[in-house]
């Protein structure tokens, strides 16, 4: 039973956090870090070879994690396959028991460890997520039929921070038209700004689960802040660099956010980034 | 038209490594109005490769080399020679026009990069990759295919940042240009909220006349 999208369903608050599969086949540190997560997380999201570095596939880890007793969110870039291996992968997901899929268009290798790799973008992210819900109606983009329909719970990602909000709203609404229930965001970390936001998207049907991120030290947000789509308010960039201990810092801004987040979102997706042993503590705080 | 810059120059003496003699081939059209492959960019290589011991059979600049009825025409005198090599200034379509016309080895001194829309002279953009099904009607008139990083056909992606492309700083983002061209034209205020479908365009590799009745 996928207990991710029977909450989701139930309008129950949902906490979603992020593990990114090794460089190679060693998948232990992974699972470890999944297993302090058991009983506190929802799901976890498999990042698809994140910031287009070469990595063990998303799928594999999903499988192996069901394999666990975890719920997963599958992270399907659009930058590495064409349509059909797109829709094949779909198709791999249901036959192995993976239904939640979080569709993104994918870092551009251009700026990777990869440049020179040749992206793909065949589809892009309204496309592929209206491809996944013609698959369940048991036809594929070729207009073909299947043997054996499969299942999808389908979610897509938005940037709140934008400094363009119109086009980050009506890309919601076609993603969302297309079929995405549930959206996932980069992370938040001004709130105010993520509140009027979100008063602005409160027609779209379907349910939202920002993004946090731990601030684990000064230089982290440095890194962050070089990120595209990553807005860190000066103010919150001071907290970190003051603090005596700025995990510490970090851990009580994470913690802070969430709960205001609480208040207004359908769930949150912590990206701890090599902290994920500090998110039970995280959790703990936000009641 | 067709933009191309220069390959190093080690490169090109690579190629021509087993060549002694060489012809020179420059092109008066595309290549010559970015300079690479005009008079003096001919005259320039030509003297380097002397420089490096390569012996210049013969020059010519072409009309337009990727014609091969004037490839044909205007090579007609090397096609029956003993040099052997033929160095061609000109882009890739110019480079197999002279090789339809001539017999012997052809080399490419250019690397063409886009087809580009001209600022001035020497600033150059890629506006338009030949795609086959023009969208640029949908679209406010600017291409998404190519401008926008991604080639993404409904809508950006999430990463620009005070209008710039998250992939490259130095270039807009398209999908922000295309917003606020058609932000202006009230006509066009709900094209972007249709759904584009995956495009099934299948470019022709070749182009006939025309059959006569
Ligand atoms: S849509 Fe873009 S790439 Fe295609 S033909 Fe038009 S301008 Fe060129
Ligand atoms: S920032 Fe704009 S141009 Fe660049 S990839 Fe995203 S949508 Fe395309």
């Amino acid at each position: 039973m996928n207990t991710f999208k029977r909450k989701l369903d139930d309008n129950k608050f949902v906490i979603t956090v992020e593990l990114l599969p090794p460089k190679g086949t060693d998948v232990s540190a992974l699972m470890e870090k999944a297993r302090m997560l058991q009983g506190a997380v929802d799901a976890i999201n498999v990042t698809d070879n994140q910031r287009a570095s070469m990595r063990l596939g998303s799928l594999a880890v999903c499988r192996l994690l069901k394999e666990r007793g975890h719920e997963t969110v599958l992270q399907m870039t659009c930058r590495d396959r064409n349509r059909i291996a797109l829709q094949s992968d779909l198709l791999s997901a249901s036959a192995l028991g993976i239904e939640n899929i979080l569709i993104l268009s994918g870092d551009h290798p251009r700026n990777s460890e990869n440049r020179g790799a040749k992206p793909v973008y065949d589809l892009d992210t309204v496309q592929l997520i209206s491809a996944a819900r013609l698959l369940e109606q048991g036809v594929d983009m070729a207009g073909k039929k299947l043997e054996g329909k499969p299942c999808f719970n389908i979610g897509a990602v938005v940037n709140p921070a934008s400094d363009n909000a119109d086009l980050q709203i009506m890309m919601m609404e076609k993603k969302a038209s297309a079929g995405a229930v549930f959206f996932q965001t980069q992370p938040v970390f001004d709130i105010d700004q993520y509140s009027i936001f979100a008063g602005r998207i409160k027609h779209i049907p379907a349910k939202i689960i920002p993004g946090v991120a731990l601030l684990k030290s000064a230089s982290f947000v440095n890194f962050l802040r070089s990120i595209p789509g990553i807005t860190i308010p000066d103010e919150v960039a001071r907290r970190v660099e003051a603090a005596p201990d700025q995990l510490k810092e970090g851990i009580a801004i994470c913690a802070e956010t969430i709960r205001e987040l609480k208040k207004i979102s359908h769930g949150v997706h912590i990206m701890a980034i090599g902290m994920e042993a500090h998110i039970p503590e995280i959790l703990s705080r936000i009641d | 038209m067709i933009i191309t810059t220069q390959k190093p120059f080690p490169e090109i003496l690579e190629l021509l490594s087993r060549h002694k003699n060489i012809f020179i081939v420059g092109c008066a059209a595309c290549a010559t109005k970015c300079r690479t492959g005009g008079e003096e960019a001919v005259n320039l290589m030509a003297a380097e490769l002397e420089k490096e011991g390569k012996t210049i059979s013969g020059r010519k600049i072409l009309d337009t080399p990727c014609d091969i009825r004037v490839a044909r025409k205007d090579l007609k005198e090397i096609a029956a020679c003993a040099d052997d090599a033929v160095l061609v200034l000109a882009c890739g379509a110019g480079v197999q026009a002279v090789e339809k016309a001539v017999s012997l080895v052809v080399y490419p001194a250019l690397n063409p990069v886009f087809t580009g829309t001209t600022e001035r002279i020497g600033l150059y953009h890629e506006y338009c990759s030949l795609c086959g099904d023009c969208i640029l009607g949908k679209t406010g008139g600017i291409c998404p295919v190519t401008r926008c990083a991604k080639g993404l056909v409904n809508g950006p992606c999430g990463g620009a940042v005070s209008g710039k492309c998250e992939v490259d700083r130095d270039n807009d983002c398209a999908w922000i240009l295309i917003a606020e061209k058609i932000k202006n034209n009230p006509s066009d205020k709900n094209i972007l909220k249709i759904f584009v479908p995956a495009r099934t365009v299948v470019k022709p590799g070749r182009i006939t006349p025309p059959v006569k009745k």
